[in-house]
């Protein structure tokens, strides 16, 4: 394994926590008593749900589908029959609700009938519809629905990435998938490449996994896959970034906002590479995924969780300690603390790490930057995180964009290293949300301007039209003057027509007057035109109680409303 | 408070930064000690319980948890660049005024730790060899003065200077050629002048040193403004006495003597005041040694560094804002 690798800057090496949840197999939960499984669980639309209360579903049945393309399927994960299609608390930091399934499991956890896919006889937009309502996303953290990614690039792929780094502390769930299930990973890599068509495929995993760089080279030889490299990469957080894996395995330093394909690379997590093999070759839907249990627990260790099991359901397996204070979602570095113990396993879930005040202990109290620069060496982003802090913190948003705020990937390297105990991170999360909380401000305000400039213009234009058209018809009035409209003054006054300019303009008054009468007149009886005869009778019932009560009033009215 | 990842912290602290800065004072001072006398073990208390003193009054004025801020040491490195960089047997207000100065005005005026853009303990130099010329160059001279002697000068009233103080080797070699006739090379044969550079100041050179890599070994500082400083200040240095031998002393002394080595690696190092990324910290070192060369030999005071720092610090926000590293990303295309 001679490959040359290249290097990102910067980067921390905290202690790994590995070796506890790596001793035992992957193992199985028992079907917990509910299952809350969230609609929305990847990047994009939200599924609508396929089914209500009630309803009995088989294992792996749709039960929501996607919503548009940049979306994907929801399946129960088990049989049993649907309690509840209610909002229920996500696994999410803000404790907020989302549409969830509800499931009670009838315990046969019985499968629909599973076809494997006919990946030969059919197109690719075929399969990229399929793996979308088999509900593949990236199970590496991201939840991108897969589909969108295994497009082949216009410029064509050069190179598939399979991310086994897992740099992150505490996580081993790629790393036990790999050592247990290598073949099915390379299978999956070996449809992701034909999607692609990509010209070779690079697994990277980080050196400290030498049995899953084994067990994933045996596999490569054992399937004969010759465009297929497994890779170990120094071990180094956070390696198993897609961007900082790309660097190190291609050397191309694909920039923010930019994907990854414009460099004629494409980067997949193992367990999605897992899960597309097992929807093609097993016709079976993404319903499960293995977590890691680690942290403040007796037995840390991973298990193959179906999705919507509650995560205290699962952490009870591993024993949780006394003195946990939360769950994590994910790692230290980049994890999310959980608003409740019993928030369900998603398709993001990779790890469940039981959190206590001794394990991570609360920071030392924020004191003064000293502007050491130690965030700016460990930066794999290659920012100076202090100038992004200054500027965070003066809220000085349009320097910390110019500082490239946005290039930072939240690894948190920085505030891994700060000797002043610096939330880093934080202080970006809050400059991101800020600015895009200014910028949808403005586009609403700018929708609002828009709308109102139109209206302006829409009512100079329509003035300016009037104008014009009273031009015309006065005009025309005048023009008119010396015959027909002398005529019918002449006719109903009997004033000379010698007394000019004054009798015109009586004249054409009058006129006016006639017209809008006659006008009047005609509209009038509209408003009773389309009546049934049952109406008019009550119409006429009514005017007759009207006339009753007021004479003068009654007459007016009907007059009045249809002029309005 | 923070809730949000990251969770792991590295066990670091700007109290163990400053701790390690000040152990690797550690050996200068004590060789300091060795060839000079009590001397500066006296100045570097009176600095230290002087800067604790105004550091807590100044933090009890501004309503700033004062223990917490007093722990991160950086008040007691100052104190010790300024009893390090200040003659050792000036009186005893002299460093505790300096010090006062460089507490109160150079930081705490500007926001106090982190905030200030010019090094303290430089300032402080400044003001006082502007404003006690004569105090500022009275120095030991190695072995001279014992210790009743030394503590006379600091405590005692009456000063009878000429007798017993020396001047440095900067100084010497300064004064020495502006006489008729004198060279480089003869100076360095008379008295005071050791194997290198300064009879015993040398050594205490080589002890900076030696602290310095220490801190670059324990990743405190950089390599970038050493290297930067010592490098042109050698350069500088060779060329100008390869073109006239006679007149200018050659890179090994000029990097021995005065506060060169301090400067290299503990003064222009404060992160604070200096530059902080790579680029810019060579061109912010490159400056300051082509501006300590410039006083050294053509300016009114013997050694340069603290001008320099200072000039040097004034820049450091232009050269910051142009020597930004290229993003991730951003270097290869786009």
């Amino acid at each position: 394994m001679l490959r040359k690798l290249f290097k990102f800057n910067g980067g921390v090496k905290p202690a790994t926590h590995k070796a506890d949840s790596t001793r035992d197999p992957i193992k199985s939960v028992p079907l917990p008593a509910q299952l809350v499984v969230p609609l929305h669980q990847h990047v994009g639309g939200t599924p609508h749900p396929l089914v209500a209360a009630g309803d009995k579903v088989l294992k792996g049945q749709r039960i929501g589908a996607a919503d548009g393309n940049v979306s994907s399927a929801v399946h129960a994960p088990t049989s049993g029959h649907v309690v509840a299609v209610e909002p229920r608390v996500m696994a999410h930091t803000s404790g907020l609700s989302t549409l969830s399934v509800v499931i009670e499991p009838d315990g046969e956890d019985r499968w629909i009938d599973c076809e494997p896919v006919p990946l030969r006889a059919m197109g690719a937009d075929e399969i990229r519809d399929t793996l979308r309502d088999a509900g593949v996303v990236g199970l590496g953290g991201a939840v991108f629905p897969s589909h969108l990614k295994l497009k082949p690039a216009k410029g064509g792929t050069d190179t598939l990435v399979i991310n086994g780094a897992e740099c992150e502390p505490f996580i081993t769930c790629d790393d036990l998938l790999m050592r247990e299930r290598a073949d099915q990973i390379v299978r999956g890599a070996e449809i992701m490449q034909q999607l692609l068509q990509a010209r070779r495929v690079l697994i990277g995993i980080e050196d400290n996994k030498p049995e899953a760089v084994a067990a994933m080279q045996q596999a490569v030889s054992a399937r004969g896959a010759d465009t297929m490299e497994v890779v170990a990469i120094p071990t180094r957080y956070p390696a198993g970034g897609a961007k900082q894996l790309i660097r190190v395995l291609t050397g191309i330093e694909v920039p923010h906002g930019h994907r990854s394909t414009d460099y004629g690379v494409q980067c997949f997590n193992t367990g999605t590479a897992y899960a597309i093999a097992d929807v093609v070759d097993r016709g079976r839907p993404l319903v499960s995924r293995i977590v890691t249990v680690a942290g403040n627990v007796e037995r840390p260790g991973n298990y193959e969780v179906l999705f919507g099991t509650p995560m205290d359901h699962v952490a009870a397996l591993a024993g949780v300690k006394p003195g946990t204070d939360r769950f994590i979602m994910g790692g230290p570095m980049m994890g999310f603390r959980m608003p409740a113990y019993d928030v369900p396993v998603v398709k993001a879930t990779n790890c469940i790490l039981v959190g206590s005040p001794e394990l991570f202990p609360a920071p030392a109290p924020e004191i003064a930057c000293i502007r050491c620069g130690e965030c700016a060496r460990v930066c794999p982003a290659d920012l100076q995180p202090f100038e992004l802090y200054w500027h965070s913190r003066a809220k000085n948003f349009g320097k910390a964009q110019e500082y490239h705020l946005f290039d930072c990937i939240e690894c948190g390297c920085c505030a891994y290293v700060c000797p002043s105990h610096i939330p880093l991170v934080d202080y970006y999360r809050f400059s991101k949300s800020e600015i895009w909380a200014r910028e949808r401000q403005k586009n609403a305000a700018d929708v609002a301007r828009d709308r109102f400039e139109f209206r302006n213009e829409r009512i100079e234009r329509e003035k300016r039209e009037k104008a014009e058209k009273l031009a015309a018809k006065t005009a025309a009035g005048r023009a008119a003057l010396s015959t027909t409209a002398m005529d019918t003054v002449a006719a109903s006054a009997p004033a000379p027509a010698s007394e000019g300019a004054e009798d015109a303009k009586k004249a054409l008054i009058a006129a006016a007057m006639a017209r809008a009468k006659a006008q009047r007149e005609a509209a009038a009886p509209q408003n009773t035109d389309a009546l049934t005869p049952d109406q008019q009778a009550q119409v006429a019932e009514a005017d007759a109680r009207r006339a009753a009560i007021s004479p003068a009033e009654g007459d007016a009215a009907p007059t009045e409303q249809s002029v309005r | 408070m923070s809730l949000n990842s990251p969770y792991l912290r590295k066990p670091t602290s700007v109290t163990r930064v400053m701790a390690e800065v000040l152990l690797a004072l550690v050996p200068a001072i004590a060789v300091y000690a060795w060839f000079f006398g009590v001397g500066i073990l006296v100045q570097i208390t009176l600095a230290t319980a002087a800067a604790i003193a105004f550091e807590a009054g100044f933090l009890k004025l501004r309503g700033r948890p004062i223990g917490r801020s007093l722990a991160d040491l950086s008040a007691v490195v100052t104190a010790w660049l300024i009893a390090l960089a200040f003659p050792s047997i000036g009186p005893w207000w002299l460093v505790v005024a300096a010090t006062a100065f460089a507490i109160v005005v150079a930081k705490h005026l500007y926001g106090g730790l982190g905030q200030n853009p010019f090094n303290p303990a430089m300032v402080a130099y400044a003001v006082m060899i502007v404003a006690f010329p004569a105090l500022m160059s009275q120095w030991p001279g190695a072995g001279h003065l014992d210790s009743a002697a030394q503590l006379e000068l600091i405590f005692g009233g009456a000063r009878s200077v000429d007798a017993i103080t020396a001047a440095t080797p900067l100084d010497a070699m300064r004064t020495g050629l502006r006489a008729e006739g004198s060279s480089v090379q003869a100076l360095l044969q008379g008295e005071g002048f050791g194997n290198f550079a300064g009879h015993g100041w040398e050594w205490i050179a080589v002890a900076f040193l030696i602290g310095g890599l220490y801190l670059l070994a324990r990743r405190i500082i950089t390599w970038h403004i050493p290297a930067a400083y010592l490098g042109t200040l050698a350069i500088l240095a060779t060329i100008a006495s390869f073109t006239a031998p006679q007149s200018y002393p050659g890179a090994v002394f000029s990097l021995f003597s005065g506060a060169a080595m301090l400067g290299a690696f503990f003064i222009l190092t404060d992160p604070v005041s200096g530059a902080t990324t790579p680029r810019g910290k060579l061109i912010y070192a490159a400056g300051a040694a082509l501006i300590t060369w410039i006083i050294r030999h053509f300016g009114a005071f013997p050694d340069g560094v603290a001008f320099a720092t200072l000039l040097m610090n004034l820049c450091v926000p232009l050269i910051d804002m142009k020597t930004q590293p290229p993003v991730f990303g951003h270097k290869t295309r786009n």
